[in-house]
């Protein structure tokens, strides 16, 4: 990938909505080029989509995210992936991962309260053939979430003017 | 009156700094964007901080070698190399100073002689004109212009060599111009330095943010690192400036009577500082990238912004300052800066600050979000607007 691309998208990963006028400016190329190019991402879908990251806490919304182990005996010819195909197909699931180490799958569930979570793993996931195990973890705290942490602010300690 | 004043002459005779005026005036206002802040706005990357915080957990406590730390010195020596293609012994050829202010202060106290001329490029940074007075020296300021891009006039500094002259003191990239020197510009003042016999004290503490091309070392110009006291430091590049940790580096006869005063008057650079700026030598070039990309997209963004609304700004090549012409305001930097403050909440620095040359400009730093960089340009185009409409100019060319 061309240096250009590659810091247009790291300017729209930190803001997506940095107007093209100004990305522009900032790399060096013209507008025409610059939205050229991030249409072009688009469509080979390097640039996956845009999104607005949303503090639910904050704006008063209850809810628990928990994260959560599965252990699964792979199967011949299909491995671990009929299995996570029967967890990501769920809304209320927002990520699987296969991931090495003590147990298969990553999974993050997203639902109104720890006894709707506790039973969707215990009757859904849990009872997937093949799933030989679960361990739920519900978050407690949130520190630092795509790169940006949440819980302090780094004020600008600056004096206003120095030479 | 006939009270005998208790401050010495030289000290007396020193105008209040500009920039303190003003200072004291937007610290009594709220909901000001400064661009007048002469530093990041990163703080300083964490493995830098850890590594210190770990250094005092371990008992890191004393003083050091008067030189700084060996370890630190020779890391110093190898990122010269690495960066600059410049070669120096760890011992002898490098001291550890308390920011580059107090390695300037010691090179000119460590060469001049009461009376001897310092060629001082400007505009320039605020300190060098005290600095050399406060070591006994004569300060020749040597003007430039936004028409040469700011770059130093070798005609100038060669009109202003007289037999008492010792050194010529630059700093690029500059503050507060941004400008940078190419390796053309840089040879001129070789030669004139070597026809002359001058000693260079070269301020490069913005080489790292030099954007458009690689920073040339005055250093590492042929015959050159024989009279060549090169200062850099950790402030800019690695977002350090309240560390105040620097080097000096330079032939060793010149970086051993530095060291002789250093001795007696600092001793040495505070040792948990000179911890952080090894971490930062050695696995801070990753955090001091992408901090420098970002400077330049805000760079770019900005500078052009300011063209628009209507402030002539050159693209400066390094540094964070850009330092766009206010001429067409009708108004001098002094009441531009203070009326933009007043009415708008934009703090920056005026031009005169950094030498009468730098009359009929600002000085705004780059240094801040893009957001603040947006809302700022905002504020200026209300400001500028209002000025040009009103401005004698506009209204004669309007009418003619």
């Amino acid at each position: 990938m061309d240096t250009t691309t590659h810091q247009i998208l790291h300017i729209l990963e930190r803001d997506a909505r940095t107007a093209p006028t100004d990305i522009a400016a900032m790399v060096g190329v013209d507008e025409d080029e610059v939205r050229r190019i991030i249409r072009e991402c688009e469509e080979k879908r390097i640039i996956r989509k845009y999104k607005t990251v949303v503090d639910w806490e904050r704006a008063g919304e209850e809810g628990v995210l928990a994260f959560i182990d599965v252990r699964v005996s792979p199967a011949r010819e299909v491995g671990f992936d009929d299995v996570a195909g029967r967890i990501y197909r769920y809304p209320e699931v927002l990520a699987v991962y296969l991931v090495s180490g003590g147990y298969d799958l990553q999974v993050v569930v997203r639902g109104p309260n720890l006894q709707e979570v506790a039973m969707f793993v215990a009757e859904k996931l849990a009872t997937i053939d093949r799933v030989v195990s679960t361990t739920t973890h519900f978050l407690l705290r949130r520190y630092k979430e795509d790169g940006e942490i949440l819980v302090e602010q780094e004020e600008d300690r600056r004096l206003a003017v120095t030479p | 009156m006939g009270r005998k004043s208790r401050i010495s002459e030289v000290v007396n005779n020193i105008p209040p700094s500009g920039i303190r005026r003003f200072f004291d005036i937007v610290s009594q206002m709220e909901d000001v964007i400064s661009l007048g802040v002469g530093e990041p706005d990163f703080v300083t990357p964490w493995r830098i901080r850890e590594a210190a915080i770990y250094s005092i957990e371990r008992g890191y406590t004393q003083y050091t070698s008067n030189w700084g730390l060996l370890e630190l010195r020779q890391e110093v020596a190898r990122l010269l190399d690495r960066r600059y293609g410049v070669e120096y012994r760890p011992e002898g050829e490098v001291l550890i100073t308390v920011g580059v202010s107090e390695g300037l202060d010691l090179a000119l106290r460590a060469i001049l002689n009461p009376g001897d001329e310092v060629l001082i490029p400007e505009p320039c940074y605020v300190s060098y004109r005290p600095c050399t007075l406060f070591a006994g020296g004569v300060p020749v300021p040597i003007g430039s212009t936004a028409e040469n891009g700011f770059r130093v006039s070798v005609d100038a500094l060669e009109a202003a060599i007289t037999p008492r002259t010792r050194a010529v003191l630059i700093n690029f990239p500059n503050n507060p111009t941004g400008a940078t020197l190419r390796r053309s510009d840089l040879q001129r003042v070789a030669e004139l330095a070597e026809r002359h016999d001058l000693i260079v004290l070269s301020d490069e503490i913005y080489s790292e943010l030099t954007y458009d091309s690689k920073h040339v070392s005055f250093a590492s110009l042929p015959g050159m690192q024989d009279r060549t006291i090169l200062f850099n430091g950790f402030s800019k590049a690695f977002a350090m400036t309240g560390w105040r940790i620097a080097y000096a580096a330079g032939p060793s006869d010149l970086i051993g009577a530095m060291t002789k005063i250093h001795q007696y008057t600092m001793l040495a650079a505070p040792i948990m500082s000179q911890k952080a700026a090894l971490e930062a030598c050695r696995s801070g070039e990753g955090d001091m990238e992408a901090m420098v990309q970002q400077y330049d997209e805000r760079r770019r963004m900005f500078v052009k912004g300011l063209n628009e609304i209507g402030l002539e700004c050159l693209l400066p090549e390094g540094a964070f300052y850009a330092f766009p012409s206010i001429r067409n305001t009708g108004l001098t930097c002094e009441e531009f800066a203070e009326q933009l403050l007043r009415e708008e909440r934009v703090a920056v620095v005026p031009g005169t600050a950094f030498g009468e040359g730098g009359e009929g400009h600002v000085r705004c730093s780059y240094a801040s979000s893009l957001n603040d960089l947006r809302e700022a340009l905002t504020r200026m185009e209300r400001f500028v607007g209002r000025r040009l409409k009103n401005s004698p100019a506009a209204t004669a060319s309007i009418s003619g």
